[in-house]
C-alpha cells in the first residue's frame, strides 16, 4: 500500500492552462479530423506541427530546451484531453515527449542541445523509442540487437518491431546489447540515432486494429554506424534507462486510455438520451444507466490514480508502483468503458459512422503497449510483496 | 495538485492504527462470536476524539476535517468493522445533522456530549417498507400544542440498542410526500421509545442494531431539527456524508483482508515455494492493492469536497459504490488465497468476508449509488 501522499487534484493555474489549451485543440481540431485520419491511415503531420506550436511537444521538458516546463501532472492532463480528440495523434505526441524527457534525464549537454529543441519545436516530425523486438516484448532484457565499438563508431546490427513513428523520427532512442558475460539486463546500452542514418532500414507499416493514423514500423540496422558520442548515459545503463522511461510512459498511456474512454462515455451518454426504445429514451432504462454509472465511477478512480502517479513523479518521489497501478487500472477500465459505449450504441456502435467504433479499436492497445497489464501486475506484485 | 496529508491528519491516522492494533484487532473475533457490543473499546475510541472528528471544538468535537475522519474510520475498521460503523454512525449520521441543522440550545444538549464521546447517537430513517425508497415514510408526528406525538416503526437502526439519542425522521404531512418529512432529535429514554431485541446479522456482529417502535411518544416542538418538511433534505444531505464513512469502513475491512492475505501468502508453501511466488496469487494481490488505492483516492476526494463545502453527492456515491464493491472483491480473494483456512473462523479473514457484505447495502445500496451517479451523468 502506498502511503504518505494523497492527491486532491485541484489543478493549479499552470496546469489548468495546459489542460484548457489541450482541450480546445482536441475539440476544435483533432476531434474533427480523427475519423478521416483513421480511415485514410494518414499520419497527423500537420496536427503534430500545430501541437508543437502550442507548446505541447515538451510539456514536462525544461524551458531551456524549448519545453513548457509545466510538469508531469500537466503532461497527464494534456494527454487526457488530446486523446479525447484523436488517440493516434496523442500516442505520437506522447512518445515524442517521452523521448525528450529521456534525453533530458540521461543525455549530456551536447546531446540535449542537439536533439531536444528539435523535438519540442516540431522541427523533428517525431521521435521514436526503439526497444521492442520480434522476440522481445515484455521480456525486454532479452533483446538481440547488438552494438560493437569500432574505432570512433558504434556499429549496430539487428531489428526492432512496433516502433511508433520509426519512419518519420528525427531522432530515435535505440537499445542494443553491448556487453556479454554479464546479466542480460546489464549488457544493454542506449543510443541516440538520427533519422536517415545509413544502414537504418525502415520496414513495412503495420496494419493495425486501431491507432491507424499513428505510424508503426519495423526497423532493421545493417552495419549501421553511429558516432561514439551517440551513447546515451553510460555503457550498460540502457536497461535502467528504458525502465525509467517506461515508468513515466505508463502514466502517459494511462492518460491516453482515460481520454479515449472519456470520449466514448460522452458519446454513449449523448446517444442514450437521444435514442428511443419502447417509447422512451434508452438512457431512461436502469440497465443502461447503471453501466454508464459504473464507467463514470471507474474513470474517476482511474484519473485519481493517474494524477497521483504524476504527482509523485513531479515531486521527485518514487512512482513505479503508482505508475503501474495507474496503467493497469486505467487501461482496463477504459477498455470496459469503450465496450459499454459500443453496447449502448447497438448496431451503430459497430459501424464507423459513429466514433464509438474507433474508440473501441483505439483503446485496445492500451493494455498492451508500454508494458502489458500482466507486466504491470508483476511490477505491483513485486512491490507489495517486498 | 498533489497534497501531502497534514501532520495532524497523519497523527490521527497513526494513533487510530496503533489503537486498532492494540485494542481492536486482538478482540474482534471474540466480540463477533459473542455478538457483544464492545462498550469499553468504543469508550476508549471516544477518548481519542473519535466521537465527533469533524465537529468543531467549540461543540466538543476534535475540530478536524473530513479527510481526517475518513482516515480514522478506515484505520478503526481495519481493526474492527463493527466499531468502525458504531463511530461512523455517531459522527456522520448523528452529530453531522445536529451540527448543521440544530439550534444552539439543541447543540448544547444533543451535540456536545455526543461529540465529546460521553453519549452515543443513532439515525432513524429506514422503515420496514422504506429502505432505498426512503420517501415512503410511515412514522407520523402529529402536532399537539407545543409537542408532537410520534407513532411508527424504524428498523435496522445501527447503535439503536445502546444509543442515548436518535435523529428521527417522521411524516408531519402524509399528503406532501418528501416535503412532508420532518426530523427530530430525541433521547432514547423518552416514554414511548420501545426497542426490540437486537438483530441477528451475517456480519458486523459486534455492532448492535434493532427495530424501534414509537408508541405515542411525545416530543417537545423544540426538539424538531430544522423546519417542518425539511426532513428529506436533511436525510439526503446527511447520507452524502455518511457514505464517506461507509466507504472508509469498507476500505478498512478490505485493507485488513488484503494485508492478512499478503502475509499468509509469504509463509504458506505449495509445490515447494511460498504461494506468493505463484503468479496467480501475485496478480490477485496486485489487483487487490490497486483497487484499494483507487477506493481510498475516491473516498478522500469526496471528503475533501465536503471539507470545502462543495456539493459532493456524486463523488460520495462513487466512493461508496467503488469502495464497498472493491472491498467485497478483495475479501473474496483474501478468502481464496487462504484456502480452507479462509473458511475457518480461526482466522480473521472469514469475518472480514462477512463484515464487508453489508457495506454494499446500508446507507444506500450499490443500486442507489448508481442512480445518484447516473442522474448526475445524464442530467
Amino acid at each position: 500500500m502506498s502511503e504518505g501522499t494523497v492527491a486532491f487534484f485541484e489543478p493549479n493555474e499552470l496546469q489548468t492552462m495546459v489542460q484548457s489549451t489541450a482541450r480546445k485543440y482536441a475539440q476544435e481540431s483533432l476531434a474533427q479530423e480523427a475519423a478521416r485520419l483513421d480511415r485514410e491511415q494518414r499520419f497527423p503531420k500537420e496536427q503534430l506541427a500545430e501541437l508543437a506550436e502550442l507548446g505541447l511537444m515538451g510539456i514536462n521538458v525544461p524551458e531551456a530546451y524549448g519545453g513548457a516546463e509545466a510538469g508531469a501532472v500537466s503532461h497527464a492532463l494534456a494527454l487526457m484531453e488530446l486523446s479525447q480528440g484523436c488517440a493516434s495523434t496523442t500516442v505520437t505526441l506522447a512518445v515524442n515527449n517521452m523521448v525528450a524527457e529521456t534525453i533530458v534525464k540521461f543525455g549530456d549537454e551536447e546531446q540535449k542541445q542537439r536533439y531536444i529543441p528539435e523535438i519540442t519545436s516540431g522541427r523533428f516530425t517525431a521521435a521514436s523509442f526503439a526497444l521492442s523486438e520480434a522476440h522481445s516484448g515484455s521480456d525486454a532484457a532479452s533483446l538481440r540487437t547488438t552494438a560493437r565499438l569500432d574505432g570512433d563508431s558504434w556499429v549496430l546490427n539487428g531489428s526492432k518491431q512496433w516502433i511508433t513513428s520509426g519512419d518519420v523520427a528525427g531522432v530515435l532512442t535505440v537499445w542494443a546489447r553491448t556487453e556479454t558475460g554479464v546479466s542480460q539486463a546489464k549488457g544493454i546500452s542506449c543510443f541516440l540515432v538520427e533519422g536517415g542514418t545509413p544502414g537504418l532500414l525502415v520496414g513495412k507499416h503495420e496494419d493495425k486494429m486501431g491507432l491507424r493514423a499513428s505510424s508503426t514500423v519495423g526497423l532493421t540496422f545493417e552495419d549501421m554506424r553511429i558516432p561514439k558520442s551517440a551513447l546515451l548515459g553510460a555503457r550498460g545503463q540502457g536497461f535502467a534507462i528504458a525502465m525509467h522511461a517506461l515508468a513515466g510512459g505508463r502514466i502517459g498511456i494511462a492518460s491516453q486510455a482515460i481520454g479515449i474512454a472519456t470520449a466514448a462515455l460522452t458519446e454513449a451518454v449523448r446517444y442514450a438520451k437521444d435514442r428511443k426504445a419502447f417509447g422512451k429514451p434508452i438512457g431512461d432504462y436502469q440497465a443502461l444507466r447503471f453501466m454508464l454509472a459504473d464507467c463514470d465511477t471507474e474513470l474517476a478512480a482511474a484519473r485519481l490514480l493517474v494524477l497521483r502517479a504524476a504527482g509523485h513523479k513531479e515531486a521527485g518521489q518514487p512512482y513505479t508502483l503508482e505508475g503501474s497501478m495507474a496503467k493497469v487500472f486505467a487501461t482496463e477500465k477504459a477498455n470496459r468503458a469503450c465496450d459499454v459505449a459500443v453496447q449502448v450504441h447497438g448496431g451503430y456502435g459497430y459501424i464507423n459512422e459513429f466514433a464509438a467504433e474507433r474508440h473501441y479499436r483505439d483503446v485496445r492497445i492500451t493494455t498492451i503497449y508500454e508494458g502489458t497489464s500482466e507486466v504491470q501486475r508483476i511490477v505491483i506484485g513485486r512491490e507489495v510483496l517486498k | 495538485m498533489d497534497i501531502e496529508l497534514s501532520e495532524e491528519q497523519k497523527l490521527l491516522r497513526d494513533t487510530c492504527r496503533e489503537f486498532a492494533d492494540r485494542e481492536l484487532k486482538p478482540n474482534a473475533k471474540k466480540w463477533d462470536r459473542a455478538h457483544e457490543y464492545p462498550r469499553e473499546a468504543v469508550q476508549k475510541a471516544f477518548e481519542l476524539g473519535l466521537g465527533g472528528v469533524a465537529v468543531p471544538t467549540e461543540w466538543g468535537g476534535a475540530g478536524m476535517d473530513n479527510i481526517a475522519y475518513a482516515l480514522a474510520i478506515e484505520e478503526i475498521s481495519r481493526g474492527d468493522a463493527s466499531v468502525g460503523v458504531t463511530l461512523s454512525v455517531n459522527n456522520s449520521l448523528y452529530c453531522d445533522p445536529v451540527m448543521k441543522f440544530g439550534t444552539d440550545e439543541q447543540k448544547e444538549r444533543f451535540l456536545r456530549p455526543y461529540a465529546q464521546g460521553e453519549k452515543l447517537g443513532c439515525f432513524g430513517l429506514t422503515e420496514p417498507q422504506a429502505g432505498s425508497d426512503a420517501a415512503e415514510q410511515r412514522t407520523t408526528a402529529v402536532r399537539k400544542g407545543d409537542r408532537y406525538v410520534i407513532n411508527g416503526t424504524k428498523n435496522w437502526i445501527t447503535n439503536g440498542p445502546v444509543a442515548d439519542a436518535i435523529v428521527l425522521f417522521t411524516m408531519t404531512d402524509l399528503s406532501k410526500g418528501t416535503k412532508g418529512i420532518t426530523a427530530f432529535v430525541v433521547e432514547t429514554n423518552t416514554p414511548g421509545f420501545l426497542r426490540q431485541k437486537s438483530d441477528e446479522k451475517l456480519g458486523i456482529c459486534a455492532s448492535p442494531s434493532c427495530t424501534i417502535f414509537f408508541e405515542n411518544m411525545e416530543v417537545p416542538a423544540n426538539q424538531r431539527l430544522g423546519a417542518e418538511g425539511e426532513g428529506f433534505k436533511i436525510a439526503m444531505g446527511t447520507l452524502d456524508g455518511g457514505r464517506i464513512g461507509i466507504a472508509a469502513q469498507a476500505l478498512g475491512i478490505g485493507v485488513a483482508a488484503y494485508e492478512e492475505a499478503r502475509e499468509y501468502s509469504k509463509v504458506r508453501k505449495t509445490f515447494d515455494i511460498p504461494i506468493s511466488q505463484h503468479q496467480a496469487i501475485q496478480f490477485m494481490l496486485a489487483d487487490m492493492a490497486t483497487e484499494l488505492d483507487a477506493a481510498r483516492l475516491l473516498t478522500l476526494r469526496a471528503a475533501s469536497l465536503k471539507d470545502r463545502g462543495v456539493r459532493h453527492s456524486r463523488e460520495s456515491a462513487m466512493a461508496k459504490l467503488f469502495a464497498s464493491e472493491a472491498a467485497n472483491r478483495v475479501c473474496d480473494k483474501a478468502v481464496q488465497i487462504h484456502g480452507g483456512m479462509g473458511y475457518s473462523k480461526e482466522l480473521d479473514v472469514e469475518r472480514h468476508f462477512r463484515d464487508a457484505r453489508i457495506t454494499e447495502i446500508y446507507e444506500g445500496t450499490s443500486e442507489i449509488q448508481r442512480l445518484v451517479i447516473s442522474n448526475a451523468l445524464m442530467k
